[in-house]
């Protein structure tokens, strides 16, 4: 489709077969398998100590690791083109499940979000994550970029209706990083600046309407929300611990296992939501600066195989799945550190468990996918 | 436009397009990823360099523990300063979980030294689902001296278990002020629902009924924290840092703590209510209801044999009558009736009306209507009509107003609605009408419904609350007022004080204000005339305006109980009095009732005489 008239696309002659290493070959991105291999080893190190050196814990978040990178390695092996062929129906599937869990749902904390299968159960939700920006880059690569008001308005549905069902459920988490999704997919298609700033704009004005309508107790449950801190012993506990854990670490940190906020209990979390605070006091500074540039490089990687991707969809999609890869663990240290407020997002590939993890790994497959197909797709 | 099929030079040039805004679009995203880390990477400099001293000071030995400091709950006062409601020091017994490696056993042991009992540990166990980490929970409540003395002794065996100082909320008078201040009881589930559950950290308890109730988001106050450093077996070792908390508010309450007990005394153990206001600020210098309970039994938890024999009991010692009890008012209705038909010219002051016992409708009815007095009153103009307190005047005068007329005249008293006193769960009685009576009974309005409406039964019912404030609104003239309990706040520790002000709520005005005062002598004729159905009361250095009232009381239900002695007692009638003093410038009105206490004249009246002679007698001095 665009072989003639990429520069990039068209190596040295036409009669040479394009280089191929081992890794391309089975369709591997050894940047993007370094980096997350890099990451992996981060997490097994400080779990090994935010879980009080319990043997177990490192074998069960070694095994789901490796389920991660094996279900990464079988999706690679599927051409990009099949994911824009499937995406509908992933979607509609994705849509059906969700109101299956509405009406017939297992309850868990509360919330209806499950659906048990007998053998196993299953989060729709989880399925959704990949499926919407999927549908989102499918249906936009259908038109010319950047997309028309009428295309926008379609893809905002597409978005928002399960955006919606799982607000239902409710999981609102869960919900604003789908949106978050689907969204990137809009903004990578180039959608005016002029819109992008009024619907913040909006939202802008909006929040003080929901403030007027809402009642005291309400309004005090969203300062406390904002500001955790003004509840030190419930949400602003986690805060204040994870902060002095954090803060007591300094440029070198305590040392690996020397940290003290984790074993005396203090720090809550330690091994899931929290273990970004483990890092920090045990490595310090210098610890975090290795994560996050250990993030950043696996953030830049799928950037560069969305800007190399030769076509529209995998373009947006490889951009979607990357940066919301970046909210994650922008969220989570955000809120360690205190300066967003606590929502119970995992910090990506470190934390212990999450079932977000299968589902992380398998937006990994798709950006490697979209890069070791990429040259079949041009001959 | 849509995407076509094929290529083309036109494709190539949309392609190059599209790759080069999702290009920069991709570089811009990359551009801000690096911005907003390098934002985490600012925050982790000033938590990790430049706050890392602070930081490290916290987590040395870290043993950093932040505890709640509750505030100190506002004292209530009455209008002269005595305290009505107070903390006082206790100790309780308060375990530490994380501490406690076999709770099982440590209640058992804890057992043989101290009286618990299933209650205590049941509630115990309720509140361990729904700690904190470190948190103390209370197992026992007040413990005396021995008891104190005793744990001491044996501390030693109980690591994770002390003996912690606090504050009880206390009521000095008990029963006395029972209905007014309400007491506070331990924070439940549902409560934690209506507040901010935030600043109710480390309160254990809160207001349940009364002004405790109503004022509780002043009296309560805000929480402080505290961050405490404890060594290794906890033990606290100094303080690092506090908030201090900020006490409630002190409330002066309008009523006379004084007048409250010649009320309840002259009472005599009778079943019943007293409301007294000053009519001019809508200050309650009274509110009784009788029998009445120790609200301290409540505030340390209350068992449950204790709180079934309260709740079960006949006499309803619960239950507030003065705000909540819905009466017929009987005859004491008639001086506002008299105004009515003054005011919309049915009657004048002069006009009579023949009374020879019994009244038959002009209408067909199926039965005459009697008046109290066999043989009749004989001419009776709206003077003798109160004083004696005509019933033959009221069924003619209520036919000509008409049921209509009645009510919405009436509703300008503020019969009908809560008076909007600020006591949780005020009734606000019935004030009939056709409308009402289509909606609620689904029927028709019958004539003969007017006439006994005219005597103040039937249908309609007022709380003594009401009662009273419409004497005052008569009393003067008009002037219809939000009744007030609490007419200062007091800031902690500031002695300054802020009035409140009633609510002004209605000023009624009528066409002829000297129906005001027709009525008004007509009222005072009741006490002071010769005739007068309450002249017992009369006292010579100042005059009464008052109304006796006897409204019957309806048959048992079908399915109680014959229990002769009860039974005569519970059939006989409800005594009222409502009264106002002195009739020149009034400065008490009082409303009464003494249920099944038979003639409103013989025994309701004197109480209110009673309690305006005290609050005359104190002015006085």
């Amino acid at each position: 489709m665009q072989s003639g008239y990429s520069s990039r696309s068209a190596p040295r002659g036409d009669t040479a077969p394009p280089a191929r290493g081992l890794a391309v070959r089975l369709h591997l991105d050894l940047p993007l398998l370094v980096g997350l291999l890099f990451l992996s080893g981060i997490s097994l190190v400080v779990l090994y100590s935010a879980g009080e050196q319990n043997p177990d814990l490192i074998i069960r978040q070694a095994t789901r690791l490796g389920i991660g990178f094996a279900v990464a390695f079988a999706i690679a092996q599927i051409p990009p083109r099949s994911f824009q062929y499937w995406a509908p129906w992933l979607y509609a599937l994705g849509l059906a499940l969700l109101i299956a869990v509405l009406l017939l749902g297992e309850v868990g904390k509360g919330a209806q979000r499950w659906l048990n299968f007998g053998l196993f159960r299953f989060q729709p939700s989880e399925l959704m994550k990949i499926a919407v920006p999927m549908m989102a880059a499918q249906y936009l690569a259908g038109f010319h970029l950047p997309p028309r008001p009428r295309v926008i308005a379609v893809a905002s549905l597409i978005i928002l209706a399960p955006v919606l069902l799982i607000v239902k459920q409710p999981d609102l988490g869960t919900a604003l990083l789908i949106a978050g999704a689907g969204g990137f997919v809009l903004l990578l298609s180039g959608i005016p600046k002029r819109l992008i700033f009024s619907v913040l704009g909006l939202l802008a004005l909006a929040m003080p309407a929901i403030w007027y309508l809402m009642h005291d107790y309400q309004r005090q449950r969203v300062l406390t929300f904002l500001n955790p801190e003004a509840d030190p012993l419930g949400a602003g506990y986690h805060i204040i611990q994870s902060k002095i854990a954090i803060g007591s670490g300094g440029w070198f940190g305590k040392g690996w296992l020397n940290g003290t906020q984790a074993y005396l209990d203090f720090l809550p979390e330690s091994s899931t939501d929290f273990i970004f605070a483990v890092l920090g006091e045990e490595f310090g500074l210098t610890g975090i600066l290795v994560l996050l540039a250990g993030y950043l490089f696996v953030v830049s990687r799928g950037m560069i195989i969305a800007i190399q991707a030769q076509d529209c969809f995998s373009r947006l999609l490889a951009g979607s799945l990357t940066l919301t890869f970046f909210i994650y663990f922008f969220v989570n240290i955000g809120m360690v550190t205190g300066l967003l407020p606590v929502v119970g997002l995992p910090l990506p590939l470190i934390s212990y468990g999450g079932s977000s993890l299968v589902t992380m790994m398998a937006a990994f497959g798709i950006l490697m996918s979209i890069q070791t197909h990429r040259k079949l797709v041009a001959s | 436009m849509k995407r076509p099929n094929g290529a083309g030079r036109n494709a190539a040039i949309h392609d190059y397009r599209d790759t080069r805004i999702f290009t920069v679009r991709a570089i811009s995203g990359l551009v801000i990823v690096f911005l907003l880390t390098l934002i985490l990477v600012a925050r982790l400099v000033y938590l990790q360099v430049l706050s890392h001293e602070h930081f490290s000071t916290l987590s040395q030995k870290n043993r950093v523990t932040i505890y709640p400091i509750p505030p100190i709950r506002g004292l209530i006062y009455d209008r002269n300063g005595v305290v009505l409601a107070e903390n006082i020091p206790t100790f309780h017994l308060e375990l530490v979980p994380e501490r406690i490696h076999d709770m099982e056993a440590t209640i058992q042991q804890l057992q043989q030294l101290i009286a618990i009992d299933e209650e205590d540990v049941t509630r115990f166990h309720h509140e361990l689902q729904r700690k904190r980490p470190f948190d103390s929970i209370p197992l026992r409540f007040r413990l005396d001296d021995e008891e104190v003395a005793k744990f001491a002794v044996n501390r030693y065996r109980f690591p994770g278990v002390e003996i912690k100082a606090g504050l009880t909320r206390h009521y000095p008078l008990g029963p006395l002020m029972a209905h007014v201040v309400g007491y506070v009881g331990r924070v439940s589930e549902a409560d934690l629902k209506r507040i901010d559950a935030v600043n109710y950290r480390g309160t254990t308890h809160i207001g349940k009924t009364g002004i405790e109730r109503s004022y509780e988001s002043l009296l309560h106050g805000k929480v402080g924290y505290q961050q405490v450093e404890t060594d290794v077996l906890g033990r606290q070792l100094r303080i690092l840092d506090q908030t201090p908390p900020l006490s409630g508010q002190n409330l002066h309450l309008t009523i006379d703590a004084h007048l409250q007990q010649v009320a309840v005394d002259a009472l005599g153990g009778e079943n019943g209510a007293l409301v007294a206001i000053d009519p001019n600020n809508g200050e309650i210098l009274a509110l009784v209801s009788t029998p009445s309970f120790d609200p301290n039994l409540f505030v340390s938890g209350i068992s449950t044999t204790e709180y079934q024999a309260l709740r079960t009991s006949l006499e309803r010692p619960l239950f507030n009558r003065a705000i909540k009890g819905q009466y017929p008012p009987g005859s004491t209705i008639k001086p506002f009736i008299g105004l009515a038909g003054l005011e919309l010219g049915k009657i004048d002051e002069d006009s009579t009306i023949f009374c020879r016992g019994i009244y038959f409708p002009e209408f067909r009815s199926q039965r005459p209507y009697r008046d109290w007095k066999r043989h009749g009153h004989g001419y009776t103009d709206l003077e003798k009509s109160v004083v004696e307190s005509c019933d033959v005047y009221y069924y003619e005068l209520a036919y000509r107003l008409g049921i209509d007329r009645i009510s919405s005249f009436l509703a300008r008293f503020g019969f009908g609605a809560p008076t909007g006193i600020r006591l949780p769960g005020e009734a606000r009685g019935i004030l009939p009408s056709r409308e009402w009576k289509r909606r609620n009974r689904r029927q028709p309005w019958y004539p003969g419904e007017t006439l006994i409406t005219g005597i103040g039964q039937g249908y309609r019912l007022a709380t003594p609350l009401q009662l009273a404030v419409a004497t005052a609104t008569l009393a003067t003239e008009g002037l219809h007022l939000q009744p007030l309990l609490v007419r200062a706040l007091e800031p902690p520790d500031s002695n300054q004080q802020t009035a409140q002000q009633a609510k002004v709520i209605n000023r009624i005005s009528i066409i002829d204000p000297y129906n005001w005062s027709t009525v008004k002598h007509a009222m005072t004729q009741v006490v002071h005339g010769p005739h007068g159905t309450a002249r017992r009361i009369a006292q010579v250095e100042y005059r009464i305006a008052g109304k006796t009232g006897t409204s019957q009381v309806f048959g048992l239900k079908k399915d109680e109980k014959y229990d002769a002695e009860k039974l005569a007692k519970k059939l006989r009638d409800h005594a009222l009095f409502i009264a106002f003093a002195p009739e020149e410038k009034p400065r008490i009105a009082v409303a009464v009732i003494v249920e099944n206490g038979g003639s409103g004249g013989a025994v309701a009246a004197p109480v209110a005489g009673k309690v305006i002679d005290a609050f005359m007698r104190s002015e006085g001095e």
